[in-house]
């Protein structure tokens, strides 16, 4: 019977080839739409460290007081808060870090310098995050102590300057002073990445050059990121990182929920010794956020992506609308069709699978060509948002399956209707008026 | 006028297409209504005027590999430099300009201890004296900067300078009488130091591009200090029609004065055009996008009405039949149908004007827009009952050449 009715389906859409294309044209161009932008939600609002993102938390603490509007402390903390948590070792790991902007100085006098980006941290930073190594491995802890002149470096800058060679032993001329080389780090991701949500909104790379924390402060490495001084403060760079100016972020793994309860006390703790010595004139105010709400609490999903999902599945909804009402037409023009195969002992089940069957394949010719649309389309990204987002947006075999995938089931659904009234066609009537 | 109560009756046999048309309207009008407001308004944002010489101007990204205390030497070099050049109009080494996407922000205040700002972010431009004739923005009220007046700013210093030029939305919400030049404000923190306002420009625009901080961007500020970082931005203005060479010559002739230094690529070196382009970017790709859906959208449901309704006429052709031949005229038949998509048309839009306020109200908590206007909505509705009677006519066409014959074939 399958055969039969996929041969009766197919005959019934060839018979008026404008209703069906437009039907076709309908749910490709809705599905290509809602599956673009949920392709840019997606990579905008996923999990960066799935592993880890419920284990890893960000601390914050009010060092401004309650001018400060809406209650919530600042971003960054002091370099002397973020020192005070390092010195506690609280945590299991934990990591200050901060945005550091360098410039390669070539051996060559003839070729300019050419800048990397990356972080001063702790050498708990890597096992934390994850990063991969291609050769070495991060530095010591020792190294932190000892303000070593050491760095790990990324991929990308490891090809640059070394031609991808192991170049761990090696030194490197940065901003004109010599650095050793302990580590290669390999690939790695993070989208958002959560741990520096300033550049480019969290998106783009992850750095290329990772140096001990206490050396970039030594070495007067300005942050390159964000920065904020409420408080009166003196200038040059030793009165900056003792002063109450906030750029640090401090960031702890605590593998379970008691130890972040405890963490959140100390941070509590923390806070109110700092009121107790006359520092802050408020009671604590605090915060420890794991991953997921630190994004959260960010705004990290670019408005217009979630603007484009929301209009796109309105788009949808409406083309599935359309779909009904064209169905409908359809179905219902074969009235007198339906009522002589019902007189003829069709059971209504057998109706149902009929359209139903009509129905997939438009669903699926539409899947189809909406795959070819969302391929366009994730094309086209690049026009609406900055290009560190574009680019982590493609065509996957994922994307491709629940393209098509979302227009058969959406079809289906808007066939329901049509094929239930087809069903209820009244065989006698419609002997009758013909 | 078009017989209503019969419609009306008829409707009652295919509520289910009539429902399905309306709600496709209803639908519609709230989509395109808010679509149509944030491309309106993203538009604004973008035509916005930054108030300098744009077509005139380049900018080059320089961060200079020397020990601090070399840098002001290897800044004046290179700036005296720039100046000579052949096709440089004037130029200056500076922190920030327009449209750069963010900077130095400091609150404004009257009193140095108030908690009222006049600003709580304006946005800081440390300058020469040649900056205003690089920019080509005019001094509306008092004077330029004086060379002796530029100081130099310390890393990390505070930026309250003894003289300072403001934008007139500035002075004016600082000293709303009208007379700022002269009075003094205050930059920074609680220990800030006055700056006597010398001059008042019509307009310049803040780096900010940010929606937040669109409240802002007018509040700029030029200070009088030498910026000291290893990181400048050299902003050029070009001789008519030179700007084009000088993309090339001059970050050549930085290079051969010096190759200590970083220029990124790619955007180290841009016309202003450029800038702004890549400024507005997510603005305009999202008013294309919506521009484009909201297309789509009104074809589709056009094509939804005029599939509908053909299957309509086609149903009731008897019906057609039997009115023609009891004397109603193809214009009676065309008006029938064109009245009844009104109907069904009206009664979506009204829906969707409900739908369309209820879309703007959770976007408004979402995405901070502002409210819709009626305007819009209005311009929507009468948009999309044109549209329906548009898609309505040629199958309400092929309804009125129904023959009366029609009336007694199909027993």
């Amino acid at each position: 019977m399958f055969g039969y009715y996929v041969q009766l389906g197919l005959r019934s859409l060839r018979r008026n080839p404008v209703l069906t294309l437009l039907m076709v044209l309908v749910i490709a161009v809705g599905v290509a739409a809602s599956m673009t932008s949920y392709a840019v939600f997606r990579v905008t609002s996923g999990d960066p460290i799935p592993e880890k993102s419920s284990q890893l938390f960000i601390a914050q603490i009010d060092n401004y007081g309650p001018d400060n509007s809406d209650g919530e402390p600042l971003p960054w903390l002091t370099w002397r808060d973020a020192m005070a948590l390092v010195d506690a070792h609280k945590a299991k790991r934990q990591t200050p870090l901060y945005p550091i902007g360098v410039s390669i100085v070539p051996d060559d006098p003839n070729t300019m310098a050419s800048p990397a980006r990356g972080y001063a941290v702790q050498a708990d930073m890597f096992p934390m995050f994850d990063v991969p190594f291609l050769f070495g491995a991060p530095w010591s802890a020792a190294d932190d102590a000892g303000r070593a002149r050491v760095v790990v470096i990324g991929k990308s800058l490891n090809d640059r300057v070394f031609g991808g060679a192991n170049s761990v032993g090696r030194e490197i001329d940065l901003d004109g002073k010599q650095f050793r080389i302990v580590g290669v780090a390999g690939h790695w991701e993070a989208r958002p990445r959560f741990f520096d949500l300033d550049a480019k909104g969290g998106f783009g790379d992850m750095g290329e050059l990772y140096m001990p924390f206490a050396r970039a402060i030594a070495d007067g490495l300005h942050p390159a990121g964000g920065n904020l001084c409420n408080r009166p403060f003196k200038p040059g760079w030793d009165n900056f990182v003792h002063s109450e100016c906030i750029f640090v972020s401090f960031w702890a793994e605590l593998p379970d929920a008691a130890s972040a309860t405890a963490y959140r006390q100390f941070l509590n703790d923390y806070s109110a010794g700092q009121t107790r010595d006359g520092r802050f004139s408020w009671p604590p105010n605090v915060r420890l956020r794991n991953v997921m709400e630190w994004l959260d609490v960010r705004h990290v999903v670019p408005p217009e992506a979630k603007m484009g999902l929301l209009v796109s599945v309105g788009f949808l909804v409406i083309c599935l609308i359309n779909v009904i009402g064209l169905l409908l037409a359809k179905f219902m023009r074969r009235a007198p069709e339906i009522g002589i195969r019902r007189a003829l002992g069709a059971s209504r089940g057998a109706i149902y699978a009929q359209f139903l069957l009509e129905a997939a394949s438009v669903g699926l010719a539409g899947g189809l060509l909406g795959v070819v649309l969302t391929a366009a389309g994730t094309l086209c990204i690049g026009a609406v948002f900055d290009p560190a987002i574009a680019n982590l947006v493609h065509m996957s075999l994922p994307l491709l399956g629940l393209t098509v995938l979302v227009a058969l089931a959406s079809t289906l659904v808007a066939a329901f209707y049509p094929t239930w009234r087809a069903s209820r066609v009244q065989p006698a009537w419609q002997l009758k008026a013909n | 006028m078009p017989p209503f109560r019969p419609i009306l009756a008829a409707l009652r046999y295919h509520k289910a297409g009539a429902v399905l048309i309306a709600l496709q309207v209803a639908l519609t009008l709230a989509i395109v209504c808010n679509a149509l407001f944030v491309i309106e308004q993203r538009l604004h944002r973008l035509s916005r005027e930054t108030g300098i010489a744009e077509s005139e101007l380049m900018v080059v990204n320089n961060t200079w590999v020397a020990p601090d205390a070399e840098v002001p030497a290897r800044q004046a070099a290179d700036v005296a430099m720039l100046r000579a050049l052949p096709g440089v109009a004037d130029a200056y080494a500076t922190n920030a300009f327009p449209l750069l996407g963010g900077s130095w922000q400091s609150g404004i205040r009257l009193d140095p201890m108030s908690k009222h700002f006049i600003s709580d972010g304006a946005s800081l431009y440390f300058v020469d004296d040649h900056a205003l004739n690089t920019l080509g923005v005019k001094i509306a009220e008092g004077r330029n900067f004086r060379s002796e007046e530029i100081g130099a700013l310390a890393p990390n210093a505070s930026a309250d300078s003894p003289t300072v030029i403001v934008t007139r939305t500035l002075a004016q919400r600082a000293f709303p009488d009208g007379h700022a030049l002269g009075k003094a404000i205050y930059i920074g923190n609680s220990d800030a130091r006055p700056s006597t306002i010398i001059g008042i420009v019509d307009h310049v625009q803040t780096p900010e591009t940010r929606s937040g901080e669109d409240i802002r961007w007018q509040d700029a500020i030029f200070v009088p200090l030498r910026i000291t970082d290893n990181r400048a931005f050299f902003v050029i203005r070009a001789q008519p029609g030179r700007l084009p060479a000088l993309l090339h010559s001059v970050p050549d002739a930085l290079k051969a004065l010096s190759t200590r230094r970083v220029i990124p690529q790619p955007h180290g070196v841009m016309a202003f055009s450029q800038v702004r382009d890549m400024a507005y970017r997510n603005d305009r790709g999202l008013a294309w996008m919506l521009a484009g859906i909201c297309v789509t959208l009104l074809v589709v449901t056009a094509a939804g009405i005029v599939g509908l309704t053909s299957f309509w006429v086609g149903q009731r052709r008897r019906q057609i039949g039997i009115r023609r031949a009891l004397g109603a005229t193809r214009r009676d038949i065309l008006v029938y149908f064109l009245t009844e998509n009104g109907l069904i048309s009206m009664g979506g839009a009204l829906a969707g004007v409900v739908l369309a306020f209820a879309l703007n109200a959770w976007m408004m908590q979402a995405f901070e827009t502002s409210r819709l206007s009626l305007l819009y909505v209005g311009c929507g509705m009468l948009l999309l009952l044109l549209l329906g009677q548009l898609a309505v006519l040629s199958p309400a066409r092929r309804a009125s050449r129904v023959p009366p014959v029609e009336a007694t074939r199909t027993i």
